[in-house]
């Protein structure tokens, strides 16, 4: 079975590891915060100027001036600190943050990701995604691994604006995990049941499979 | 102490004219200085360029310009959420750059630190850097970016004294530092202004040099975009 968004952004959870900065992206992402083990020590950085931000506020509690990228309310952790849009930019070209989980239209097996634009039908803009794409070292994206009208989302060349250029490390959509080397995705996992077959003929970039390929455990 | 004090909105938006360039705090609607919008909105200048990350709802933050047709060119880095600014935007009525927001940030804040131009990676290789200058450093590549040149800055602040002096409260801080003295004339709103002495000097985030004019907002609607709520066990 293919799995739901909800098993993507669990299975997710599982890379990120002690003492990570995290920066969550809009959609798929944002469910990884759920997600994450309790034994381990994790701060979520919010590109608005949050650092250890916290769960959404009980109803009543909510406050204007404590939002997320996404504009929802949400509340601070204990530890947590403020600081304005050029720090918070600080922190993500510094690479002070560990990980960067994001979500994408499209993918190219060279790393090259497009997600902020769809010429002529929508253009909200990148927000920070171009700073974060450019600037991290370890970026995860998280899709689906086909677009509505089921066509790979995993492609030998992106065909709609880039974000940035030779980025992205691993992806995971609701088929497999992926790292991007050598103008490849390369297979490490398959969702439990899916087969190999399956995710051949989803992926239209350059695709290599080396030994046997385990489940993802979940 | 300098005192930076304006009566009311009116006297703080003195000077503001068509055409002109400004700079507008806030992201989404948080943190956004509501009583300048509102004289903007009032005065009714037109043509004018707003460099802000968001432009607003339909009907409120930078969205009461724009359903006034009073905005030429939008500097962004996030425009959704906006039926107004889409269809100025696809009609052609409305410019709009688009820019990543952490080269936004920083273009501000070069802007503010006399700093006229800076390299940063973000953007290279998109069609939102086509045509600037990029350098390789350390084996990576970067795009020269400029700092921005504008006429007001429109700053909204939490607490803050007659000699400028500001706190900003949460998340609703994001662009409004770095906005401040980053254009010819700045102009802070706040929710609380005080008398100089009474703010500990240990927690201000801007202090007044940076500030041109201060005043202290009728009213604060501070609507949420995104009302986001869990359950109680």
């Amino acid at each position: 079975m293919a799995l739901s968004k909800e098993q993507i952004a669990k299975r997710i959870a599982k890379e990120i590891k002690n003492g990570y900065y995290v920066n969550l992206g809009i959609g798929i992402p944002t469910l990884v915060a759920n997600f994450v083990r309790d034994d381990i020590d994790v701060d979520f950085q919010s590109e608005n100027g949050i650092l250890g931000m916290g769960p959404f506020p009980y109803e009543g509690e909510e406050d204007p001036d404590l939002i997320n990228a996404g504009k929802q309310t949400i509340t601070t952790l204990p530890g947590a600190s403020f600081f304005d849009s050029a720090m918070s930019f600080s922190m993500i070209r510094g690479q002070h943050v560990d990980l960067t989980i994001l979500g994408a239209m499209e993918v190219s097996h060279n790393g090259d990701i497009a997600n902020w634009k769809i010429p002529g039908k929508m253009v909200k803009g990148m927000g920070g995604a171009m700073d974060l794409v450019a600037s991290a070292d370890n970026i995860i994206v998280a899709m689906m691994h086909t677009n509505k009208a089921g066509e790979s989302k995993l492609l030998k060349e992106c065909s709609l604006p880039l974000t940035g250029v030779n980025c992205v490390k691993k992806i995971i959509t609701n088929l497999a995990v992926f790292e991007v080397q050598n103008n490849t995705f390369k297979l490490l996992e398959r969702a439990p049941g899916i087969t190999i077959e399956e995710i051949k003929d989803a992926t239209e970039g350059n695709l290599t499979v080396e030994g046997e390929i385990p489940e993802m455990l979940l | 102490m300098i005192n930076k004090t304006v009566s009311n909105v009116q006297e703080a938006c003195l000077g503001v004219k068509d055409g002109m360039t400004f700079m507008l705090g806030g992201f989404g609607l948080s943190g956004i200085p509501e009583n300048s919008i509102a004289e903007l909105v009032r005065l009714n200048v037109k043509n004018v360029t707003c460099i802000s990350n968001n432009a607003g709802v339909d009907d409120f933050g930078l969205g009461l310009l724009l359903q006034k047709n009073q905005i030429k060119k939008m500097i962004s880095s996030y425009v959704g959420e906006n039926a107004e600014f889409e269809r100025q935007m696809l009609s052609g009525e409305l410019q709009v750059d688009l820019i990543p927001q952490g080269t936004l940030a920083q273009r501000c804040l070069a802007a503010q630190s006399g700093i006229p131009a800076f390299y940063t990676p973000a953007g290279y290789g998109t069609e939102v850097t086509k045509g600037k200058e990029t350098r390789e450093f350390h084996g990576k590549w970067h795009v020269l970016e400029k700092a921005f040149k504008a006429d007001f800055a429109f700053v909204k602040a939490w607490k803050g004294d007659v000699a400028g002096n500001l706190i900003f409260n949460g998340s609703a801080r994001n662009f409004n530092p770095n906005m401040c003295g980053a254009a010819k004339i700045t102009v802070a709103e706040v929710e609380e202004l005080l008398p100089v002495g009474v703010l500990d000097p240990n927690q201000i985030h801007i202090p007044g040099i940076f500030v041109q004019r201060i005043f202290q907002g009728d009213k604060y609607e501070k609507r949420i975009e995104q009302l986001t709520v869990r359950k109680r066990d």
